[in-house]
């Protein structure tokens, strides 16, 4: 049953931010429909990973639900039609990403009908009938993503490793400020997050620690609704498997690494992921969207996002068909109140800054934040005041971080674990001299790996040219040899096959020792903070 | 709709760097009164010519560096390095000495380096330091506390010592401060329970200076309570100071003074809150934090007792500047994740 005294951990470092939640909370969730819109925006790439197979043409009609994409191995994943009509281009549009960068989108033109395709996938009701691989299949044919931000191939996450699973960890924390879209969700659909764990806790079964295998949903203790929903609907299904457990309202307790910690007391090792220590950490969203697409059936082509900030006449939170281009939300969040401010995708700490508002809602997309465009104070010298590293949740530096990136120290860099910065910004925030600190380390992060990258061509082409080298070397020598043998009134010429083996040998040891030179690759960031 | 670019962090706290640098001031209130309640115009003219003096050539430097100039003066660090070291020099002290004073700390040990955030040595304590070794007899000649406060020197003995030559029989008004007595005098092979019966400590225990290391206390308490600076410089400063001085007090309490004397004389108080606390020139990390601070207070110490000079608070500030870039090296916390004991 749930309890609420379970011993919580603290971590080191974070904050205490003025929430702005509640301007988003006071009204229920509005359905928004695409029917009726001149068009939708589905960008092909909407996780992080690799591209799905466009299966549609230009002049095709689509359904509602209907594949768009399709999948290649867990890595990639479908995208689906959020309503029905026609596929009018596939071609590049600016996408909400960091890079301001296009991509290629397929573009739908509602047909107002908004039709089920008739071959939605089968509902599997009884989900404990099926086997874990039947249910991740479901889960990556429904295009999941992990609906916290970070979007992480869902089925990918629920892949068992080596290690068993004894914690379950559901992230419902959402620390940054402004953000309530899994607050609403767990007010209101706290059945479904519930429903969505014990399919979790289902594909996991056959992999369970022997001691056993439990979940906790960590929520901030500044949604008392939320919590109380879940609650109530726990107590109901009588699982005992789950509690729930308020958490302090301490940002970025969200992070995955961070909660974790909170909930455990454990600590992911560096450039490891969760399940190497027998946990797993899925947003209350993402379990959501696995009961749909497990129990109805039902790909992931509709989403909850924030609206809010100050920029906004009614901010509150919408249930939006991907695709639908941005302004649309706000139109029907009233519209904007004033001229000149800043739109941003996510919360104010770790979001995207957005260059329009004709750019779609994609599965990253938790939030819309119009706020007015704060300028921020001139950045003063670093006076080495500490109140960065206070603050820090993975006590890094971030002072001694900033001196290496700006000096391009890339190895001072790395050996002051800037790998392990999840840009949380909490030491911008505090930053009396208010340098944008994050900003230099996601630059330092690029540059260090363009280094490595130039470092293993120089080493490849090294050891290409060494083994030039050694090959014209051996053919003289063997030239000189054969000269000798010929000399000796030998005829028989070396057999050349033995050669070419040789060849091979020694540019498969080259190539090896390029490999075994090369550094470990970065760890993949699948952690951002809710 | 068409926006402006920016990237994250959207919001910043209410941190600002003038805004700390204010506090300090604010901080060193308590500690400014009780010594002009001491010194008079000693300290209204220190103060006066510090900070025209620093300001003056701040400015001067920002101009010949082509750096933007208000922004810098408003941060106030520059404020703060004036109004210490016009507390730590004598009072009284001629106009050309706190001149070369400031030449040191603004330009030798600030702008040379590169400015605000780049010194790796506290330029007070540079400013301090390069005085005391150039004039030792005007560095330690202090006036003796009340006999030269407002009712015995007025305005114009006081322009005059500054500006001109010192006031006649000045050294009616100077006097040994108590470091410094005690010191000569236990050379001379006096006890301190002897010492301590003679001017200026008359049996009294407790004399000005004490009250003026109390106020600094205050001032230190209270930016720790504001959270400008943290404990643990403070502690590890006080603590090195009080524990050697108690063993070597329990040893022999007529040769070594007791860690009350130690703590409450001399700089003792504004180093440990006010000069060894400047982030830019100190270990970054906490423990790297606590070892700097900790080999200033043991430093201090073995200054004042086998050193040739009363106090050693600037000597040992600096030397310890020295090894702050390599305490932080080595003092790294441990990062989540990492192996090993967080
Ligand atoms: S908070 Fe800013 S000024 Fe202070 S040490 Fe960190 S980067 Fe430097
Ligand atoms: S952004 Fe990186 S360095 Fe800054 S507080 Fe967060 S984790 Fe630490």
């Amino acid at each position: 049953m749930s309890t609420l005294t379970n011993k919580l951990w603290r971590n080191h470092g974070g904050l205490h931010l003025p929430e702005h939640k509640t301007i988003s909370t006071q009204q229920p969730v509005q359905c928004l429909s695409a029917a009726n819109l001149p068009e939708l925006v589905i960008p092909l790439l909407q996780h992080a990973r690799f591209y799905p197979e466009p299966v549609v043409k230009v002049g095709n009609n689509v359904y509602k639900g209907q594949a768009l994409a399709k999948a290649k191995g867990y890595s990639s994943l479908p995208i689906h039609a959020s309503t029905s009509g026609q596929i009018i281009a596939i071609e590049p549009r600016p996408i909400p990403h960091l890079s301001g960068l296009n991509d290629t989108c397929i573009i739908l033109k509602p047909d107002g009908l908004d039709t089920w395709t008739p071959e939605r996938l089968e509902p599997l009701a009884n989900y404990t009938d099926y086997t874990a691989e039947r249910l991740r299949q479901r889960i990556c044919g429904a295009g999941i993503v992990g609906l916290g931000g970070a979007v992480f191939p869902a089925a990918l996450k629920l892949e068992t490793q080596g290690t068993a699973l004894h914690t379950l960890i559901i992230n419902g924390a959402e620390c940054e400020p402004y953000i309530t879209c899994d607050d609403m969700l767990m007010r209101e659909k706290a059945q479904e997050i519930i429903a969505g764990i014990q399919i979790i806790l289902h594909i996991f079964h056959e992999h369970t620690d022997p001691k056993g295998l439990h979940c906790l949903i960590g929520i901030e203790d500044n949604k008392p609704e939320a919590l109380q929903a879940m609650q109530q609907t726990l107590a109901h299904s009588q699982d005992s498997r789950i509690q729930v457990v308020a958490i302090p309202t301490i940002y970025p307790s969200g992070g995955e690494k961070q909660l974790i910690h909170i909930l455990t007391g454990r600590e992911v090792p560096s450039g490891q992921r969760p399940l190497n220590v027998g946990i797993l950490c899925h947003n209350v969203a993402t379990t959501r969207a696995i009961y749909r697409a497990v129990v109805l059936g039902e790909p992931l082509i509709s989403r909850y996002v924030t609206i809010t900030g100050s920029g906004i006449k009614a901010p509150q939170n919408v249930e939006v068909p991907l695709g639908m281009p941005i302004k649309h939300l706000i139109a029907a969040a009233g519209g904007y109140t004033q001229h000149q401010p800043a739109l941003v995708m996510g919360g104010p700490m770790m979001g995207i800054n957005l260059a329009n508002d004709t750019l779609p809602v994609v599965k990253a997309t938790n939030c819309i934040l119009v706020e007015a465009a704060i300028q921020p104070p001139p950045a003063l010298p670093c006076i080495r005041c500490g109140k960065c590293a206070d603050v820090c949740p993975v006590s890094l530096l971030p002072q001694q971080l900033y001196w290496h990136a700006r000096a391009r120290h890339l190895d001072a860099l790395e050996h002051h674990h800037l790998f392990d910065c999840i840009e949380c910004g909490c030491c911008s925030y505090v930053c009396p001299s208010h340098i944008p600190l994050v900003d230099y380390y996601r630059f330092a992060k690029g540059e260090v790996l363009k280094q490595r990258e130039t470092q293993e061509k120089a080493e490849l082409a090294r050891a290409r040219h060494e083994f030039r080298q050694e090959r014209l070397e051996r053919l003289k020598r063997e030239k000189a040899e054969k000269l000798a043998q010929h000399k000796k009134a030998s005829q028989e010429p070396t057999a050349p096959s033995s050669e070419v083996d040789s060849k091979k040998v020694a540019i498969q040891a080259a190539l090896d020792r390029v490999k075994a030179k090369k550094s470990p690759a970065p760890s993949v960031s699948e952690d951002k903070p809710a | 709709m068409i926006f402006g670019a920016r990237t994250s962090t959207f919001i910043t706290g209410t941190n600002h760097l003038s805004q700390l640098m204010l506090q300090v001031i604010y901080a060193l209130v308590p500690a400014t009164l009780v010594v002009l309640y001491f010194f008079g115009w000693g300290l209204v003219s220190n103060l006066l010519l510090s900070l025209i003096f620093a300001l003056g050539l701040e400015a001067s430097f920002l101009k010949l560096r082509q750096r933007p100039i208000s922004p810098a003066l408003q941060d106030l660090s520059i404020t703060v390095t004036a109004w210490l070291l016009a507390l730590a020099l004598p009072p009284y002290a001629p106009w050309w000495l706190i001149l070369v004073a400031m030449l040191f700390a603004v330009i030798i040990a600030k702008h040379l380096y590169g400015g605000l955030g780049y010194n790796p040595f506290n330029p007070a304590m540079v400013g301090y330091a390069a005085v005391l070794v150039s004039f030792p007899l005007q560095m330690t000649l202090w006036p003796a506390p009340l006999q030269s406060g407002f009712g015995n020197i007025d305005f114009i003995q006081a322009l005059q010592s500054v500006f001109a030559s010192p006031i006649p029989r000045w050294d009616a008004y100077t006097q040994a401060t108590p470091l410094d007595h005690a010191k000569v005098n236990l050379g001379l092979g006096k006890t301190l329970a002897e010492i301590f019966q003679q001017p200026p400590f008359n049996g009294l225990g407790s004399p000005p200076i004490a009250v003026v290391n109390l106020a600094y206390l205050l001032g230190g308490l209270w930016l720790i309570y504001k959270r400008v600076i943290s404990w643990h410089i403070p502690s590890a400063m006080l603590g090195a100071i009080a524990v050697l001085a108690g063993i070597f007090w329990l040893i022999n309490p007529n040769q070594y003074p007791s860690p009350a004397f130690h703590l409450f004389s001399g700089a003792t108080m504004l180093g440990a809150f006010f000069i060894a606390t400047d982030p830019v020139t100190a270990s970054t990390t906490l423990r790297g934090k606590l070892i700097y601070a900790a080999g200033i207070g043991g430093l201090v110490w073995v200054i004042r007792t086998w050193g040739s000079y009363p106090d050693g608070v600037a000597f040992a500030v600096l030397f310890m500047n020295m090894t702050a870039p390599l305490l932080d090296q080595y003092t790294q916390p441990r990062v989540y994740g990492k192996r090993g004991k967080r």
